[in-house]
C-alpha cells in the first residue's frame, strides 16, 4: 500500500462507520477461528468484501484464502474479473466446482440449460468440510431478502451446515464470538448492515473496479417470466420467444441462466448510484429467478446451508 | 450523482407482544417509501394468502415462515431507511418473554428505543421489563408510540392516563430524552403524517422525533478517555508492529500519551493507520491500527487507553441478563468474552435478582432463564474494564457455555443507578 498524505479522519459519515464495522468483524473472526475462508463470486458485494479484507490486514497479506463456488454457468466477464482481482491482491484461490459434485453423483445434473443454483449448497458444504474451514465470510446483506434480514452477523451452522432461525445465538453489542466444535462452522457477514446503495457509493468512493456487466451495454436477450435473460451457452430462446438486442446492465451477478438483466443506460458509477437511489424494484426482485418460486424461497435455501 | 453524507442512527423497537411494533415499522417504511414495488406486492400476496387483509404491515419485518403462520415476531429483523441526512438501522424486536435474548440482541447496540404500547392496556409488565432492559443496556433516549389510538376513539383521556405512567417510570429509569406520541400504526396517524384525528396533539410525529434524535450515542457513552482493545497485531515492512482495533470513548491522536494494560506500560502513539494509510487521528468507531514508541509484547486481548484509565481486575461486580436454559448458580464455570479477551470465569456470588415490577433487588442464589440479576464474577485472567455506564464497549461482556459455545448471558460491569 502506498502512503498518502495525512488526512484527518472523521467517522461521522455512515459509509465510514459501515466500513470500520466490517473491518472489525473480519479481524474478530480471523482471530477467533482456526481456518477462515472468504467466499468470492466476483460480484460487487464480494468485491467490496475482499477490498475490506485487504484493508483490515494491510500491509500484511490476507491471512486466509478465497473460495469460489463455480456452477460452471458463469458470465465469462465475471470469471476474468475474479482471476484478475485474486491475482492483484495476492490471495490464494480455491475453486469448488458444482460439476465435480455432479460427477460424484451427489447431485443430479439439471442439464445444460437447467439451473445449478440450488445445487451449489452441496458443493459449498463439501468444500467447507474437505478444507476444514470453520468460518466462511460472505457478502450477503440484510436488505436483500426478508430471511436474510433475520440472520445474525455471525451465523452458526451445525454439522449439516444448516441454519436454524429459531435457535440463533444472541449477538450482543459487538461481541462476536465464533467458536465452534469440530464439524460445525460459522458464516460471517460483514456487509449485513449495508444496502445496495451503500455498496455502490462505497465502490465509487474507493475507486474500485467491478465486472463490466454491471454497466450498461448492448446484449441479445429474451424476455422470460418477466425478466430479460442473456442469450448465451446456458440460455437459448424457446419456441415462442424473440431475441432482442437491448441496452441493459446487471444489478446482481449470479448464474447466467437465473440472473436477469435490467434495461438501463447507466454506464458510469455515478449513473448507477442515481439509478439505484431512484429504483422502484428491489435488487433481487428485478433480477433473480431463484427467489420467485415461493414466499420463503430464500429461507428454505438458507436452512439447507445456502450462502 | 453526489449524495449528501449521512449520519447513522440505530434504533430498536421494544414493548409487549401484539402492541404493534412490527406494524409501526411496516407503516414507517411504507409511508416513507422505503419499500420497493415488488416487496409491497409480495406482502400483499402473502397477506391475502393468509387471510389477514389487503396489506398486513407486520409482514414487512416478520419475514420467517413461522412468524407469518403464527402472527408473531420470533427474532430481530433488521431494516434500513434513509432520509436526505440520515441512515437508520432499525431492529424490530420480538415481544415475548421467551425471546428476551433476541430483544437484548437488538437493543444492545441501539442509540434509541422506539417503545410501542397499546393505549387501551397501558404499561404492561412486559413493557416495563423491556424498558428496564433497555435502560440497563444504556439506552438513554426513548420515543414512546402510544398505539391503537383508533381503537379508543382517539381519546385524549386514554392517552393522558398512559402518559402519566410512562413519565413516572422514565424518571425512575433515568431516561434523558423521552417523547410520547399518540399514534395509529394501522392507519398511519402521527407515524409519518400528522393526524387530523388528534387535534388536541400538536407535537412531533414518530418520523419527526426519529430525525431529531441524537445519532451515534451507543459507542459514545463516555467522556472518560479513549480506548482501543487490541484485536490483531500487524507486522509492518521494516520490522515494526502496529496494534489493530476499534477506537472507542474518545479520539486518539498521534503523540498522545497512552498506557498499555494490563501490563501497565506507559508510552506514546507514534503513528495511526487505516487500511494501510497513515492518518493523524482516529475518531470513535474507526477500525485503526496504532504504532507505539515502547517495545512491547502487546497482543490480542490487551488494551491501549488514555487517562482516566480503566480498572484492571479479576473480580467483577456485574449485572447479568441470563439466557441459559438451566439456572445460573454459584460456583458455575463458564467462558467470558470481554472486548477481544476470552477467559474462564466462575460465579463467586449471586447478589440477587431484579424484581421488574418494583425495580428492587430480591434475594436469590440463582438466576433463572431471562432473569436479570447482580453477580460477582471471578476471572482466570485479568480484565481491563470500565463501568458500563461510562463505556458500553469496555463495560460489556458475554458469558459462553464451554461445551456448546452458545452465548448464555449478557453482562455489564457495575450496577445501574436505579437499582
Ligand atoms: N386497531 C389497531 N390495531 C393495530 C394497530 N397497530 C397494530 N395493530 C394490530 O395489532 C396486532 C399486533 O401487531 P404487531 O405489529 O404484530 O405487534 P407486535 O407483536 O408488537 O409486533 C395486529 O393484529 C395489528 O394489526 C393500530 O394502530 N390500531
Ligand atoms: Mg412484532
Amino acid at each position: 500500500m502506498t502512503t498518502t498524505p495525512l488526512r484527518t479522519s472523521h467517522t461521522t459519515d455512515h459509509l465510514d462507520l459501515l466500513e470500520s464495522h466490517a473491518i472489525f468483524i473480519l479481524r474478530e473472526v480471523v482471530a477467533e477461528c482456526e481456518r477462515p475462508v472468504l467466499l468470492f463470486s466476483g460480484g460487487k458485494d464480494s468485491a467490496v468484501l475482499l477490498h475490506l479484507a485487504v484493508k483490515a490486514f494491510a500491509p500484511q497479506q490476507l491471512p486466509f484464502p478465497v473460495m469460489h463456488i463455480d456452477t460452471g454457468q458463469n458470465f465469462p466477464e465475471v470469471i476474468d474479473f475474479r482471476d484478475a482481482t485474486v491475482e492483484r491482491v495476492g490471495a490464494r484461490l480455491v475453486v469448488a466446482k458444482v460439476q465435480d459434485s455432479i460427477d460424484q453423483g451427489k447431485v443430479v445434473d439439471p442439464g445444460l440449460m437447467g439451473s445449478r443454483n440450488r445445487l451449489q449448497t452441496v458443493t459449498l458444504l463439501d468444500a467447507i468440510n474437505d478444507n476444514n474451514f470453520d468460518a466462511a465470510f460472505g457478502g450477503a446483506r440484510r436488505d436483500e431478502d426478508k430471511a436474510r434480514a433475520k440472520e445474525r452477523i455471525l451465523s452458526f451452522r451445525d454439522t449439516f451446515g444448516q441454519w436454524d432461525p429459531r435457535k440463533q445465538r444472541p449477538e450482543l453489542w459487538q461481541l462476536y464470538q465464533g467458536k465452534v466444535n469440530a464439524g460445525e462452522h460459522v458464516r460471517a457477514f460483514p456487509l449485513s448492515d449495508w444496502t445496495e446503495l451503500d455498496v455502490w457509493q462505497y465502490i465509487e468512493r474507493e475507486s474500485m473496479t467491478v465486472p463490466d456487466i454491471y454497466f450498461a451495454h448492448d446484449r441479445d436477450v429474451v424476455l422470460r417470466d418477466g425478466m430479460y435473460l442473456a442469450i448465451g451457452p446456458f440460455v437459448a430462446p424457446r419456441e415462442n420467444e424473440t431475441v432482442e438486442r437491448l441496452t441493459v446492465r446487471f444489478r446482481t451477478v449470479g448464474d447466467a441462466n437465473c440472473t436477469g438483466a435490467v434495461l438501463s443506460r447507466a454506464s458510469t458509477l455515478s449513473a448507477i448510484i442515481e439509478e439505484v437511489a431512484l429504483a422502484n424494484v428491489s435488487e433481487r426482485g428485478a433480477t433473480r429467478a431463484d427467489d420467485k418460486f415461493s414466499e420463503t424461497a430464500m429461507e428454505d435455501r438458507k436452512r439447507e446451508g445456502y450462502f | 450523482m453526489q449524495l449528501a453524507t449521512k449520519d447513522l442512527l440505530r434504533l430498536a423497537t421494544i414493548g409487549s407482544v401484539d402492541d404493534g411494533k412490527s406494524t409501526l415499522i411496516g407503516r414507517l417504511l411504507v409511508d416513507t417509501r422505503q419499500l420497493f414495488d415488488d416487496q409491497l406486492d409480495a406482502i400483499a400476496e402473502a397477506s391475502e394468502k393468509r387471510g389477514v387483509g389487503d396489506l398486513d404491515l407486520s409482514f414487512v419485518t416478520d419475514g420467517l415462515r413461522a412468524e407469518r403462520e403464527q402472527g408473531i415476531t420470533i427474532d430481530v429483523a433488521y431494516r434500513y431507511a434513509t432520509t436526505p441526512t440520515r441512515k437508520f438501522i432499525i431492529a424490530d424486536c420480538p415481544g415475548h418473554v421467551q425471546y428476551t435474548s433476541n430483544m437484548a440482541t437488538g437493543a444492545s447496540t441501539a442509540d434509541l428505543a422506539l417503545v410501542v404500547l397499546d393505549v387501551a392496556s397501558g404499561l404492561k409488565e412486559q413493557t416495563r421489563r423491556h424498558l428496564c432492559i433497555a435502560a440497563l443496556l444504556g439506552v438513554r433516549s426513548i420515543i414512546v408510540a402510544v398505539n391503537k389510538m383508533d381503537a379508543v376513539d382517539w381519546s385524549q383521556l386514554a392517552f393522558d392516563r398512559v402518559v402519566d405512567e410512562i413519565v413516572t417510570l422514565s424518571r425512575e429509569l433515568d431516561f434523558t430524552s423521552v417523547s410520547i406520541i399518540p399514534v395509529s400504526a394501522l392507519l398511519g396517524d402521527n407515524v409519518v403524517e400528522s393526524s387530523n384525528n388528534l387535534p388536541w396533539y400538536d407535537g412531533p410525529t414518530v418520523l419527526d422525533a426519529l430525525e431529531s434524535s441524537e445519532a451515534g450515542t451507543w459507542e459514545h457513552t463516555t467522556t472518560q478517555g479513549a480506548r482501543l482493545p487490541i484485536q490483531w497485531v500487524l507486522r509492518q515492512p521494516g520490522g515494526g508492529r502496529t496494534y489493530a482495533g476499534m477506537v472507542n470513548g474518545d479520539t486518539m491522536h498521534v503523540g498522545d500519551r497512552v498506557t498499555l494494560l494490563p501490563a501497565n506500560v506507559e508510552t506514546t502513539i507514534t503513528s495511526i493507520n487505516f487500511g494501510g494509510d497513515e492518518i493523524a487521528d482516529a475518531t470513535v468507531g474507526l477500525a485503526a491500527d496504532l504504532g507505539l514508541a515502547a517495545e512491547t509484547n502487546a497482543g490480542r486481548g490487551d488494551l491501549i487507553a488514555t487517562a482516566p484509565l480503566p480498572t484492571v481486575s479479576n473480580e467483577l461486580k456485574t449485572t447479568i441478563c441470563w439466557f441459559g436454559e438451566k439456572p445460573l448458580v454459584v460456583g458455575q464455570r463458564l467462558r467470558l468474552k470481554h472486548t477481544s479477551k476470552v477467559t474462564p470465569v466462575r460465579v463467586k456470588i449471586i447478589n440477587g435478582v431484579i424484581d421488574i415490577a418494583k425495580l428492587d433487588i430480591d434475594d436469590s442464589t440463582s438466576l433463572n432463564t431471562n432473569d436479570i440479576g447482580l453477580a460477582t464474577l471471578q476471572t482466570a485472567d485479568l480484565l481491563v474494564v470500565d463501568d458500563y455506564r461510562v463505556n458500553r464497549v469496555t463495560g460489556s461482556f458475554v458469558l459462553i457455555d464451554e461445551a456448546t459455545n452458545a452465548t448464555v448471558a449478557a453482562g455489564m460491569v457495575g450496577h445501574a443507578s436505579f437499582l
